[in-house]
């Protein structure tokens, strides 16, 4: 994907400015009908799924102090899992969004809630609600295009570790919730610039040190002390549930905006941006997962990516009621509502980072003939000066 | 009057600070919610939870005026007779509080408070608990507070003027103190059938306990000071409680202290002022002090940057919630719909100071 700006078929050259600011006028008109309707209804949906969260957790974790038995492994393990899964996502995510504090229960607001994941809840709300939500998908600006460690545009410089990317972020969705803490924390930027010894800094870092204590002493300490003789299958059911919590978040979130037709956008072109352009820069910056009831509830919702980009701040459960209108308006305007199913989400997103592991043009212009001198261009761009890499690449990109 | 209630000390301290290392160690295997949190699901009534209630019945006293009968949490402490408690409940998913008062015996078997709300028109929490509130419902309590309560030893002769749902302390007050025996009630309500707690007061009356002045203001019009003093001739000899319109109490206020009488008159007001929104006001930040003017277009973050005040912030579009900040007080205006959201005194709303305009005076607890 290239900047749209750049695009020789600009999607939205057809739009006018005020055609722009009409989607705008239809999108505010979605949210207020939301708002207008939000009640006991969707109050109740909430507490509900908070206690199901509750209910499948505890019993998991009392399943497992006889995870000796394998049935009980698998079935604490299964069980385990879906509550971490639910809870970081149809939970935690949207609580922190703000999506619920219209209910004015202190319990169950984004100023106090806390989360099962590595990074705290206040740091990640920064790196994610202020920083992501508000540039989505605006090269150098949204850190989300690819956390600093994949290449997911081609617009984003190609360094040699990119060619280890696949890898890095395999890596990564193991360990996605120690990834997003390092993300929030902005450790790559931090160390590069060498400024690990900043106080502020420090103290950001303390309290994701501190949260990982608590998270670590739970699943992998206490809970398979109290297993007794089952303490080695209970700490690898652990480490199993988050593993699998991991590997689902990172795909979901990969599904959002790393899908090949995703639209990404310049530096300068949000200056000055409208509200209605905001919105047709949600529109085209995000990609939706098809699938079943259950299937958003465990995707937290993100399965309407367009939706929740549209309005972050509405309640989850009420994505699934909007899409329709949504999806009209992007066909009323020639707009592309990009939506599909999860495997094909994942293996688009999937496929985007090997693609971009390799400099831009090097796969297209590759054929078993001149695979020899394409092999040797590449580790001279990989190995030489940045200079030759500029020089090779533009000579790739002119091909 | 007595000017502090004595609390009860917390029963068996030894106990609670055992329950309470016991919880920080449940917590390890909790984390990052509190034992609390499970222990909610069992029991949201039990001893160190968040106060509660569960309504356990609904008897309705006139066409717009019920009594809940409210099973309170362990940790209830009694309450003094006259006082009122603050109550939270979920209003079309949206959590209100409001003040009512205890009309319960403190003698109940069960234990059981019980407080008198009577349907304003066009009130929001009012009608929900008169005509929307099924038992079982759970519902968030304070403990008891206010000041309107007998002194000790209890005055000889006492006058107590009430009007619609005034009533209810003297309720509280007259079901408690049985030894109150040289009593006049002057009480006005619409009609007959709408005097609350009416056969009750009524059959204390028929005892001789109380005597009992009501007036009905749909054929009798309104009650002023120099009519009451004229109903009631010894009331100067009489302590005096009242609790109904602000207008009837600062007209009481007035005659009381014209006759040099102020401090034999104690009066009530649940709300001592009503949040109008306007456009734009003064806007207070309590704990840094700063206090500004904001127009009815300027967002209360934009304002408060400009007047030097350290505030939260985020997108500065209404999406990422970084800038909440509570509403101690007053009226703000969502600059996106329109919408206008009130608070009063306790009620810290929580407010996105980026989209929310000053609609009236704002103290922000910030």
């Amino acid at each position: 994907m290239t900047v749209l700006q750049k695009k020789p078929d600009n999607p939205i050259a057809h739009l006018t400015a005020e055609d722009i600011e009409l989607i705008g006028k239809e999108l505010d008109e979605i949210r207020q009908e939301v708002i207008d309707t939000r009640g006991e209804a969707d109050a109740a949906y909430i507490r509900k799924v908070i206690d199901v969260h509750r209910k499948v957790e505890l019993g998991s974790r009392a399943v497992l102090l006889a995870s000796g038995f394998p049935p009980a492994w698998i079935l604490g393990t299964v069980g385990l899992s879906v509550a971490k899964i639910l809870e970081n996502m149809e939970i935690g995510h949207n609580i922190l969004h703000g999506q619920w504090d219209w209910m004015r229960d202190p319990k169950i607001h984004s100023t106090t809630w806390e989360w099962d994941m590595a990074s705290p809840a206040d740091q990640w709300k920064h790196s994610h609600n202020e920083l992501h939500h508000t540039y989505t998908n605006v090269i150098g600006k949204d850190n989300d295009l690819g956390y600093g460690i994949m290449r997911v545009d081609e617009d984003q410089k190609w360094q040699p570790f990119h060619l280890g990317q696949p890898l890095w972020s395999f890596i990564n969705a193991c360990f996605f919730e120690y990834g997003i803490a390092a993300y929030d924390l902005e450790l790559g930027a931090v160390i590069a610039k060498k400024q690990t010894g900043d106080p502020e800094f420090r103290a950001r870092a303390k309290a994701v040190l501190r949260k990982i204590g608590r998270q670590v002493r739970k699943d992998y300490v206490i809970h398979p002390l109290l297993s007794g003789p089952n303490f080695v299958s209970t700490l690898t059911a652990n480490v199993v549930a988050n593993i699998v919590r991991n590997l689902w978040s990172n795909s979901v979130i990969l599904c959002g905006h790393f899908p090949e037709g995703v639209e990404t956008f310049e530096k300068k072109s949000i200056d000055g941006e409208t509200r209605g352009e905001w919105y047709l820069r949600q529109m085209l910056g995000s990609a939706n997962i098809s699938g079943s009831k259950a299937m958003h509830v465990m995707t937290g919702n993100l399965s309407h990516q367009i939706e929740h980009h549209l309005f972050p701040d509405l309640p989850s459960n009420r994505y699934a009621e909007i899409a329709p209108k949504v999806r009209d308006l992007f066909d009323r305007y020639g707009l592309n509502y990009h939506s599909a199913p999860l495997p094909k989400q994942v293996a688009s997103a999937w496929h985007k980072i090997f693609r971009l592991s390799l400099p831009n043009g090097w796969l297209e212009q590759t054929t078993v003939r001149n695979l020899p001198s394409q092999l040797g261009k590449l580790y001279t761009m990989a190995t030489g000066s940045p200079k030759v890499r500029r020089r090779l690449q533009a000579e790739m990109a002119a091909a | 009057m007595t000017s502090t209630v004595p609390r009860p000390s917390p029963a068996r301290p030894a106990l609670t600070a055992l329950r309470n290392r016991a919880l920080r160690l449940a917590e390890l295997v909790t984390t990052p919610l509190l034992p609390d949190d499970y222990l909610d699901l069992v029991n949201p009534l039990r001893s160190g939870a968040a106060l509660r209630g569960r309504v356990e019945a609904v008897h309705r006293e006139t066409r717009d005026a019920a009594t809940l009968v409210i099973r309170p949490g362990a940790d209830w402490r009694p309450h003094v007779p006259g006082q009122w408690i603050r109550i939270g409940v979920d209003v079309d998913g949206v959590r209100q509080w409001r003040a009512y008062s205890l009309t319960s015996y403190l003698t109940r078997a069960d234990g059981c408070i019980s407080i008198t709300v009577k349907a304003i028109p066009g009130g929001k929490v009012s009608n929900h608990l008169v005509h929307r509130t099924e038992p079982g419902t759970i519902v968030q309590l304070d403990q008891a507070a206010g000041e309107f309560v007998l002194p000790t030893p209890a005055p000889a002769k006492a006058l107590f003027v009430t009007a619609g749902s005034g009533i209810t302390p003297v309720m509280g007050i007259l079901r408690n103190h049985p030894e109150l025996t040289d009593v006049v009630l002057v009480h006005s309500a619409p009609t007959a059938e709408d005097v609350v707690f009416g056969a009750e007061l009524r059959a204390m009356a028929a005892t001789g306990r109380i005597r009992l002045v009501e007036q009905h203001t749909e054929t009798a019009g309104l009650l002023d000071p120099a009519a009451i003093c004229a109903l009631v001739p010894d009331h100067a000899e009489r302590a005096t409680w009242a609790c109904g319109p602000v207008g009837l109490l600062e007209a009481l206020e007035e005659h009381w202290a014209a006759a040099g009488l102020t401090d034999r008159l104690f009066t009530e007001r649940f709300r001592p002022a009503i949040v109008v929104a306007g456009e734009g006001g003064t806007v207070s930040f309590a704990r840094s002090g700063t206090t500004l003017e904001a127009d009815g277009a300027t967002p209360i973050l934009d304002a408060a940057e400009e007047a030097g005040v350290l505030m939260p912030s985020g997108c500065r579009m209404g999406i990422c919630f970084g800038c909440v900040l509570p509403l101690r007080e007053g009226a703000v205006r969502d600059l996106r719909n329109g919408e206008v959201t009130t608070a009063a005194p306790g009620d810290g709303v929580l407010i996105q100071t980026c989209v929310s305009a000053a609609a009236g005076a704002c103290d922000i607890d910030h």
